[in-house]
C-alpha cells in the first residue's frame, strides 16, 4: 500500500472540472468552517475564491500567527552538485544543457561554510541534481557528518532515494527531506520528464511513503508552479498530505509553490501563467485546509511580493540564496535558477523585524533525535 | 496569597510562562517580566547549547526567572532522557519539563513514554515536570514515579481552547500530592482565573500572550486573573446554589416542633 492506489482513485480532469465548477456561496460555506475538508479546499481554490481574497488572507494571517507566533524560520540552500542524469525540460541543470558540471569535495564545501558562517544560519538545505554517481547516499553521509559541527539542522533537496538510504542518513542526523512531485498530471509528466530515473512518476509519488517509513522528521511536499493548471495541482498536494498525515503521524510536513523563472540554456517557458494574486490564493488555501503545515518560500520571488506575503500564512524562507555549487565561495557561471531576491540574510531579517517577526535561525537541535540506551 | 512549593523551591508568583512565538525577543522578555513569571520554559531545539551567543537565552536572563528546559520535538523516552541529561550539562539546570509529542501535528503527549522517562530522570536526581493529558490514574503514576509536578493539558497546545477537560482536571487537583499545573490550551485570563479557582497550583501560559496584539498588557491580564482566582480559591468560594427553599417536603416529618 503507498499513495499511488489512493491517487489513482481519481481522474485529473473530474477535480479540476469540479474545481471550476465552484460557486461563490460554496467559497462562503467553506470560510466559514474551521476543518475545512478537502471538497472545501477545491472551493478555496477555485476561480470563484479570488473575489474573497481579502478574508482568505485575514482568516489565514490569524491561523498563523495563533499556530506559529510572530516568527519566521531562516534557512540557506547550498547546492552541492549540478550533474544530472535527467533531462526535465524546464530545468538549468538538465543533463542535456551545456553547462559546466562540479560536485564539491569536502575542501570546497568547507569554503562555502566559512561564508556562510558570516551569517547566522543554523539551516542548511542541502541540493543535488540526480546523478548518483557523483552524489549518492555515501556522498550525502559523508556531507551530512561533515557539516554537523556547524549546523544544527540538515535538509535534503536531491533524488529520491530508497527506505534504507534514508534511514542511514537518518541515523547521520538529516532532519528534513523535500521531494517535489513537479507535476501530479501522471499523462503529462513523460513530456517533462523525458529521460532518467526521473522519468518514472511512482517511484518519486511514492518518495514520501518511503522517508515516513524511515522515520524522516520532516517531509516537504510540492509542484513546481507553471506545468500545469495550479489548482487541481494544489488539490492533488493537499491529498497526498492528508495521506501522509493519517500514515505517518509522526513526521511533519512542509509545503513549497516554486514558481518557473528564466534559467540558462534554451528557454522553456511556462505552460501556464500564474500571477501573484493566484500565488496569494494557493497560499492562504493551504493555511486554511491545514493550520499546521509549514509553508516555505524562496527566493524565485522578488522581495516586495515576500514582504508583502509574509505575515499571511507563510512560516519560512529563505534568504541570500545562490543557486550553484561553490557560488557562496565565488563561482557564479553554474545557477539552477536566477534568484529575483538578492537581499542579504541581514536585510531580511531586518524586514522581518520591521514587520514584528522575530527571525528564527536555529529551530531544532541535533541532541533530540539521539536516543539513549535505558 | 499562599506560596508555590515546587522541589524545595518557592515561587510567589503562579503563572508560568513560555517562550515562543514572540515577535522578539526583547518583547518576550518584557512580557515575562509583566507577567511576574518566575518559571519560564524553553524549547531546546531554539537555543544554543554549546555555549555559543545565544539573545534568546540571554534575554530570559534579564528577566531573573528560573528556566525550565523542555524537551519539545523529542519522540521518545529514551530521546528524551538523552536531551535531559544534555541540557542539564548546557544550561546547568536539574529542571525539565518533559515534552515527549510524537505526534507531530497536535503534540499530544505520549504517555507511556512519558511515564517511562519521569521514572528515569527523577532516579538521576532531575526535577521533572512533565506534559500530559489530563488522565487522574497517569498523573498518579507520574507522581509515584517522582515527578516534581504534574502539567495536565486543558485543551490542544496553542487552541486557546480554555479548560476543555475541566471534570477530569478537577479529580487529578483532589488527588494529587504534588502541584498540578495546567499546561497548554489557556486561551484567555478568565479560564487561567478558572483553573486557579479549581484549585489549580499554577498555570502555564504562551500563546495567549504571545499571539495577543499587546503582549505586555495581556501577561499583565494574565498574572492579575491568576491572582484572582488563587486569592479565590484560597478565600473559599460559597457554594453555587440553583435555589433554597424554606420549607422541608421530605425531612418535615423529623422534627415535630
Amino acid at each position: 500500500m503507498s499513495f499511488y492506489k489512493e491517487f489513482r482513485r481519481y481522474n485529473w480532469e473530474e477535480v479540476r472540472r469540479s474545481i471550476y465548477r465552484k460557486t461563490p456561496a460554496e467559497v462562503e460555506r467553506a470560510l466559514g468552517k474551521d476543518w475545512p475538508d478537502l471538497e472545501d479546499f477545491k472551493a478555496l481554490l477555485s476561480p470563484a475564491a479570488d473575489a474573497f481574497l481579502e478574508p482568505m488572507a485575514q482568516q489565514s494571517a490569524a491561523l498563523t500567527r495563533r499556530r506559529f507566533g510572530r516568527t519566521m524560520q531562516l534557512y540557506l540552500p547550498l547546492y552541492l552538485s549540478n550533474f544530472c542524469e535527467n533531462r526535465c525540460v524546464y530545468c538549468g541543470f538538465s543533463g542535456s544543457n551545456p553547462i559546466r558540471r562540479k560536485v564539491l569535495n569536502e575542501e570546497e564545501i568547507l569554503a562555502e561554510v566559512r561564508t556562510i558562517k558570516q551569517e547566522p544560519f543554523r539551516h542548511l538545505l542541502l541540493v543535488t541534481g540526480e546523478a548518483p554517481q557523483k552524489a549518492g547516499t555515501a556522498y550525502l553521509e559523508q556531507v551530512l557528518r561533515l557539516l554537523q559541527p556547524a549546523f544544527s539542522q540538515l535538509s535534503l533537496e536531491v533524488q529520491p532515494l530508497d527506505t534504507d538510504d534514508y534511514t542511514r542518513l537518518a541515523e547521520a542526523r538529516l532532519h528534513a527531506v523535500y521531494v517535489y512531485q513537479e507535476t501530479y498530471k501522471e499523462a503529462a509528466y513523460p513530456q517533462y520528464h523525458p529521460f532518467g530515473r526521473k522519468a518514472n512518476f511512482r517511484y518519486r509519488l511514492e518518495t514520501p511513503d518511503r522517508l515516513g517509513a524511515a522515520g524522516i522528521r520532516k517531509v516537504g511536499l510540492g509542484t513546481l508552479i507553471g506545468l500545469e493548471d495550479w489548482r487541481t495541482e494544489a488539490w492533488f498536494t493537499a491529498l497526498h498530505l492528508q495521506y501522509l498525515r493519517r500514515r505517518y503521524w509522526q513526521s511533519r510536513y512542509s509545503l513549497s509553490f516554486p514558481r518557473l523563472r528564466p534559467f540558462a540554456g534554451e528557454g522553456f517557458q511556462p505552460r501556464v501563467l500564474t500571477n501573484e494574486r493566484d500565488l496569494t490564493q494557493l497560499i492562504c488555501a493551504y493555511r486554511l485546509f491545514d493550520a499546521d503545515v509549514e509553508l516555505s518560500l524562496s527566493t524565485r520571488e522578488r522581495p516586495a511580493y515576500r514582504d508583502g506575503v509574509v505575515p499571511l500564512g507563510i512560516t519560512a524562507l529563505s534568504a541570500g540564496s545562490k543557486t550553484g555549487p561553490g557560488a557562496y565561495s565565488g563561482n557564479h557561471e553554474l545557477e539552477q535558477f536566477a534568484v529575483n531576491d538578492a537581499r542579504s540574510p541581514r536585510e531580511v531579517a531586518e524586514m522581518l523585524r520591521r514587520q514584528g517577526f522575530e527571525p528564527v535561525w536555529k529551530d531544532w537541535e541535533p541532541c533530540l533525535q539521539q536516543a539513549t540506551t535505558l | 496569597m499562599e506560596k508555590l512549593t515546587v522541589a524545595g523551591t518557592s515561587f510567589e508568583s503562579r503563572l508560568f510562562t513560555g517562550t515562543g512565538k514572540f515577535s522578539s525577543n526583547l518583547q518576550m522578555a518584557e512580557a515575562i517580566a509583566a507577567s511576574g513569571s518566575q518559571l519560564v520554559t524553553v524549547a531546546l531545539k531554539r537555543v544554543e547549547l554549546d555555549g555559543r551567543q545565544d539573545d534568546l537565552l540571554a534575554q530570559i536572563g534579564t528577566t531573573g526567572a528560573r528556566l525550565l528546559p523542555n524537551t519539545s520535538g523529542v519522540r521518545t523516552a529514551e530521546e528524551a532522557i538523552f536531551a535531559a541529561r544534555l541540557a542539564r550539562e548546557a544550561l546547568q539546570t536539574s529542571w525539565i519539563k518533559l515534552e515527549i509529542h510524537p505526534d507531530a501535528r497536535y503534540l499530544l503527549p505520549d504517555a507511556a513514554e512519558t511515564l517511562k522517562a519521569t521514572e528515569v530522570l527523577a532516579r538521576e536526581g532531575f526535577v521533572v515536570l512533565p506534559y500530559i493529558h489530563a488522565d487522574p490514574v497517569l498523573c498518579k503514576r507520574l507522581e509515584e514515579a517522582g515527578a516534581a509536578a504534574v502539567m495536565p493539558l486543558g485543551a490542544p497546545i496553542g487552541s486557546n481552547g480554555g479548560l476543555q477537560t475541566r471534570d477530569f482536571l478537577r479529580i487529578i487537583i483532589e488527588q494529587s500530592n504534588v502541584p498540578v499545573v495546567v499546561d497548554a490550551g489557556i486561551g484567555a485570563p478568565s479560564q487561567a482565573a478558572e483553573a486557579m479557582e479549581m484549585g489549580a497550583d499554577a498555570v502555564l501560559v504562551n500563546t495567549a500572550i504571545a499571539a495577543a496584539a499587546r503582549p505586555l498588557q495581556m501577561a499583565l491580564a494574565f498574572k492579575l486573573a491568576v491572582e484572582a482566582g488563587r486569592l479565590a480559591y484560597e478565600g473559599g468560594l460559597a457554594p453555587r446554589h440553583s435555589g433554597a427553599s424554606a420549607t422541608s417536603p421530605l425531612t418535615a416529618f423529623l422534627s415535630p416542633v
